[in-house]
């Protein structure tokens, strides 16, 4: 196709005056994308965050087993070798006490080293721990037990408790499974579904138009004359759409994240809007051109037959 | 097909049967010379608006061979229409002006579809619309003018290619009797000024006043043709 700078300045200009000159008909697009890409893009970080939360989780399915406070080394190296025979165990780490305490004031955050102020290496009240990883999450109840009857071989009862989340770490490790799964197969049927709801619009506002389209074609205007501002006004609509939906969804998650932030015992962490602004402006901005331009060009291939 | 230098329009047994079995056209075979003005006349249904629509390659010819401006346009690819109605200038009852785009940019549309440079369609644009009275009208939109205003707006668009001819298919049925004679006038100017004309048109004030060229269809056949001719029908 020979077009020269000149025409393809002119459907430049023709593409964004049509916006224009439609009014109201671009404004209903433009509304139909950004309606569609924000249920979508919630959906999207709603994905997101359980992902994370689902990987947090599967790392977290662990035993905790606490250690008596007079447990030495020796009674420690031996539990550890009894533990470590159990074939559903895949790994057993050493958390000492000492380790433990700053891990535990490192979850605090900013307040931890105040409120564990007075606690150092002689006043200590965390026990040695060994956590426990199993192979299969399912097992962990399991295993558990299995622990917990160590202590009846020892006269010492070296083992203060067994923990490991009794139930709650499990059907937690269920839900965000499933909501994984789910949340996938939404993301992929509403971006069917906007498709279809934008072409529609899109399909709308050529009908309206088929009579320019005939008149167009009446003074002599080729198919790719009358195509290539639509395609461009497509992609405007749909890029602008996309925008909106963007700006309006960093905004409000930045509002959800900075009130979640604030609240530790909610245990809902959410990802920072740093780690996926990127990703989400991306997808969604490509995904809306992408709909822009398909809807206006398929729509009007069939009146071009005029 | 022999076609001769000066025939701008050339039908020859030319038959048109549309798909529902109507029979538009039925044999016609005419010539029409470069710079004539021509009326086109006959009851409604008779084949008028078939006949036109032949020429500007609305419609493909059932039977026969048409050449307009040197094309033979019955075997035209229809890739290659656009580039043949670029020498026809079209004009209709109803206008068929773009809506919300102004006078202007409806008569610069013709141009830019030929890829006529910024500069140059600016110069030619204002000095059609000169031509037909409406310069300083220029920036309106379709809907904020008359009929009569449209009408010349369209003519505008048609002429500023210098088409060889213009097809006009009841330029004034929507006008009242004045503004339809003004029409007629920047027509015959046009005329004048070396474009060849073919109008259908049921007004027989203006066909008997004028003294044109006339071609009578009645059945999807040409039953009169003469010069200096008048409408020749009571309505």
């Amino acid at each position: 196709m020979d077009m020269s700078f000149n025409t393809f300045l002119r459907h430049l200009r023709e593409g964004c005056k049509n916006i224009f000159r439609n009014g109201w008909m671009s404004i209903a697009s433009i509304t139909s994308i950004v309606v569609s890409l924000f249920v979508l893009g919630v959906f999207v970080l709603l994905v997101v965050n359980v992902n994370q939360l689902a990987d947090e989780v599967d790392s977290q399915v662990e035993i905790k087993v606490y250690l008596n406070l007079e447990v030495n080394e020796q009674m420690r190296g031996k539990m550890e070798t009894e533990i470590g025979l159990m074939p559903e165990v895949s790994k057993i780490t050493f958390i000492s006490k000492e380790q433990g305490l700053k891990e535990f004031s490192e979850s605090l955050g900013a307040d931890g080293k105040a409120l564990l102020e007075g606690f150092d290496k002689d006043h200590n009240p965390l026990p040695d721990t060994l956590s426990v990883e199993v192979v299969e999450a399912t097992t962990v109840a399991h295993v558990a037990d299995k622990i917990s009857a160590l202590n009846e071989s020892h006269p010492e009862k070296p083992i203060m408790k067994v923990k490991y989340g009794e139930g709650a770490v499990e059907k937690l490790f269920k839900i965000t499974r499933a909501v994984r799964n789910i949340g996938f197969i939404f993301v992929v049927g509403l971006g069917i579904m906007s498709m279809f709801l934008i072409s529609n619009t899109i399909r709308v506002t050529i009908l309206a138009r088929r009579r320019e389209i005939g008149i167009m074609k009446l003074v002599g205007a080729t198919n790719y004359f009358i195509r290539w501002p639509f395609f461009i006004e497509g992609a405007l609509i749909g890029g602008i759409g996309s925008l909106t939906t963007v700006g309006l969804l960093l905004f409000g998650y930045d509002q959800l994240f900075k009130a979640f932030s604030g609240d530790i015992t909610l245990g809902i962490v959410l990802l920072p809007l740093s780690d996926i602004w990127m990703f989400l402006s991306a997808l969604l901005l490509a995904i809306g051109i992408l709909i822009g331009i398909w809807g206006s060009t398929v729509s009007i291939r069939k009146f071009l037959k005029v | 097909m022999e076609l001769g230098r000066d025939n701008v329009i050339e039908m020859q047994d030319v038959w048109k049967t549309y798909k529902n079995g109507t029979n538009a056209l039925q044999g016609v075979t005419v010539k029409i010379d470069r710079n004539e003005f021509v009326y086109v006349v006959g009851p409604s249904g008779a084949g008028k608006s078939t006949f036109m629509k032949l020429i500007y390659r609305e419609e493909v010819p059932t039977k026969g061979q048409i050449s307009v401006n040197g094309f033979n346009i019955g075997k035209l690819k229809p890739r290659k229409i656009p580039y043949v109605r670029r020498n026809i200038g079209v004009i209709f009852q109803d206008f068929r002006l773009l809506p919300r785009m102004t006078a202007y940019e409806n008569v610069a549309f013709a141009m830019e579809v030929i890829e006529t440079p910024k500069k140059v369609i600016k110069k030619r644009v204002m000095e059609v619309l000169d031509l037909v009275g409406l310069k300083n009208k220029a920036g309106r939109e379709p809907d904020q003018l008359s009929g009569g205003e449209q009408q010349r707006i369209a003519i505008a668009r048609a002429i500023v290619n210098n088409p060889a001819v213009i097809i006009a298919d009841e330029p004034t049925g929507n006008l009242d009797p004045e503004t339809s004679w003004g029409i007629m006038q920047l027509l015959d100017e046009i005329n004048f000024r070396g474009t060849t004309i073919v109008m259908a048109t049921h007004n027989k004030d203006i066909v008997n006043k004028m003294r044109k060229r006339v071609i009578a269809i009645e059945q999807g056949n040409i039953v009169r043709d003469q010069l200096r001719g008048e409408y020749g029908y009571e309505f």
